[in-house]
């Protein structure tokens, strides 16, 4: 079984999140960079999925050098083998072209996104990706098993999950659930100094540009109630706020 | 002109289709709905030309399907000359949306949430941190809107429906639905207008008695924090946050939770934000716009109390 999961490094979870340049560049001094959680959690699936059936991972990310980082740690935790397509990411049309031009010099059987990119937050990859590639898609994944080539996969969908079935190759969108990420180890951390990481130059343009950024409204303020008066609460959010 | 896909729930059309016309309306064009599944009382779906569509069309089709409904979605709006398609960003509809922008070789603008100034689309990201404006030179645009993001206003009268279909051969199902299954709260998550949410400081999965009974009362749907849904004290349907899912309701009421970063990044754009913690040093009270600094095992059983009241007023 050949699964290719896809990348994206997005700045850590705790993050201040700040703008340059006038508000049209995001301010990444002193950001430190992670794998986009969902993708972690698409990366060890997909590493157990290959221990259970046998196979290899390749991980890819469009990323500069300094994405190299994370795809190494892709690689300690067990992928076989790595691909960097050397762009600035900015728009999932263009990743997603990238990934397709790749993805389609191979035969993968699974091709697992995230989600969506904690930064931002397009949630589009996988189902460009599959419409490219011409493939089936399931997004926000909670669960999938596989078996003689047909996938039984779970998925959320407003209100409730479903149980769909679906045969080999696909695309998949990772929702949390998915699996639980591994810490790399000394051992793995040596052995993926020595496995390959491709280098390919990039050939898509965006199609999107981000013209300027802007931080949420500052809050008023808060209105303190009393804790011995707490119904008032519900009185002020029915009069005064009018949400309820 | 522009084009809004309608998504039907249970033989209804889902109120963040009429959100997604009223936005395709105000964008200026001439506005067609089109309804793609299955609805047994087809004349219900005039009611979209009081939200701003002059057209309505309707694809018979059964089950949703992502490839089969994109494929359907984009032989209409090249049929009918569309060059901007809005659909509202439910799972459906985000599961479509990039299908139909291949389809179309359209550019895509996800996770929207107003209307453009100076042709830019406002989107949200860093999950809920900040915005950022988005522009594009593509002919032809697909966007999805963000749900809740935008008020409904009647604006129109009801106008007729028109049957459309399509030949089959584009639309083979990929992926077979075995089964569905609801998850427990009456009302889903994603599309609550009211949110009472609670984290560890409930202290025990035992103790949620008095968080349903109070979303019951206020017509709200549950959360919670991603502790309380790693311990299974909660399903993780209900996770909200940087993990899990975000959420913009008018209300969301956050009764122990201290306000991590992580958390609030899913929350922060709701409208107005409630925060109930024993800690008056909770993070979570500089984002909130009303505070309770107290025990929740006191303060629930008031506003339980309190609502009551109201309900019966
Ligand atoms: C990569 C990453 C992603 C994450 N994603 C998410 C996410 O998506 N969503 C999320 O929620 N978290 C997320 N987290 C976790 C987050 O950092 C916090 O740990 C979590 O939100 C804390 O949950 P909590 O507020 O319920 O619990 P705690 O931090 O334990 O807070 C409990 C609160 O309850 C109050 N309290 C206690 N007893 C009472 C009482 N009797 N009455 C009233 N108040 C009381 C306390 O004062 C305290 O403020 C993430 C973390 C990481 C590292
Ligand atoms: N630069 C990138 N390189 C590789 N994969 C990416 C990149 N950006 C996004 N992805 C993948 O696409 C998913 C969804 O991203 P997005 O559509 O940007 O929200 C991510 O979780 C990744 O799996």
């Amino acid at each position: 079984m050949k699964i290719l999961v896809c990348l994206s490094v997005v700045p850590d979870t705790t993050t201040k999140i700040t703008f340059t340049d006038n508000d049209t560049k995001f301010n990444t001094t002193g950001v430190t960079w992670i794998m986009n959680p969902y993708d972690e959690m698409a990366l060890t699936r997909a590493l157990e999925l290959t221990e259970q059936h046998t196979g290899s991972v390749t991980a890819i990310t469009v990323g500069l050098a300094d994405t190299e980082a994370v795809i190494r740690k892709a690689l300690a935790v067990g992928a076989t083998e790595a691909v960097r397509v050397n762009a600035a990411p900015i728009d999932a049309f263009q990743v997603a072209s990238e990934i397709a031009s790749y993805a389609s010099t191979a035969n993968f059987d699974l091709i697992f996104t995230g989600r969506e990119s904690i930064d931002y937050n397009g949630g589009l990859v996988a189902g460009l990706l599959a419409e490219m590639l011409n493939l089936p898609s399931v997004n926000v994944v909670t669960k999938i098993d596989v078996n003689d080539s047909v996938a039984k996969l779970e998925r959320d969908i407003d209100g409730g999950r479903e149980v769909l079935e679906c045969s080999l190759p696909l695309v998949l969108s990772a929702q949390k659930e998915f699996a639980e990420p591994r810490i790399p180890n000394m051992r793995g951390i040596m052995a993926a100094r020595t496995k390959p990481l491709s280098i390919i130059e990039p050939a898509a343009a965006n199609t999107i540009t981000f013209a300027k950024f802007e931080l949420p409204k500052a809050k008023q303020g808060v209105k303190m109630i009393n804790a011995d008066n707490a119904g008032a609460l519900i009185e002020l959010l029915h009069n005064e706020a009018k949400v309820i | 002109m522009t084009l809004v896909y309608l998504e039907i729930s249970d033989g209804k059309i889902k109120k963040s289709g009429f959100e997604a016309l009223n936005f395709a309306h105000k964008l200026g064009e001439d506005v067609i709905a089109v309804a793609i599944g299955s609805i047994a009382d087809t004349t219900l779906l005039a009611e979209a030309g009081k939200y701003g569509a002059s057209r309505v069309v309707y694809i018979a089709q059964p089950e949703f399907e992502n490839n089969t409904y994109a494929s359907l979605l984009s032989a209409a709006a090249s049929q009918l000359g569309s060059n901007t398609v809005v659909i509202s960003g439910t799972y459906s509809g985000k599961a479509i949306a990039p299908r139909v922008a291949v389809k179309l070789q359209a550019a895509i603008i996800s996770g929207v949430v107003d209307l453009p100034a100076d042709n830019a689309f406002k989107k949200g990201v860093f999950s809920g941190k900040a915005f950022a404006f988005v522009q594009t030179n593509a002919s032809k645009k697909v966007i999805t809107l963000t749900p809740n993001s935008f008020n409904i206003e009647e604006i129109g009268t009801e106008v007729s429906v028109e049957n459309m279909s399509f030949d089959n051969n584009s639309q083979t199902p990929l992926t077979k639905s075995i089964e569905k299954i609801k998850a427990g709260g009456k009302i889903p998550l994603t599309e609550a207008e009211v949110v009472v949410s609670a984290g560890r400081g409930m202290k025990g999965p035992e103790n949620w008695g008095m968080i349903e009974e109070l979303a019951d009362l206020l017509g709200a749907a549950t959360a919670c924090s991603k502790p309380v849904s790693d311990m299974h004290w909660r399903s993780h349907n209900e996770h909200v946050g940087q993990t899990g899912i975000t959420i913009k309701p008018n209300l969301y009421i956050a009764i122990g939770i201290s306000g991590a970063i992580q958390h609030l990044a899913g929350v922060s754009s709701s409208k107005v934000i409630v925060a109930i913690n024993k800690d008056p040093e909770a993070p979570f009270f500089k984002v909130a716009d009303y505070g309770i600094v107290g025990d929740a095992f006191e303060v629930i059983p008031q506003l339980i109390n309190a609502a009551k009241t109201l309900n019966k007023a």
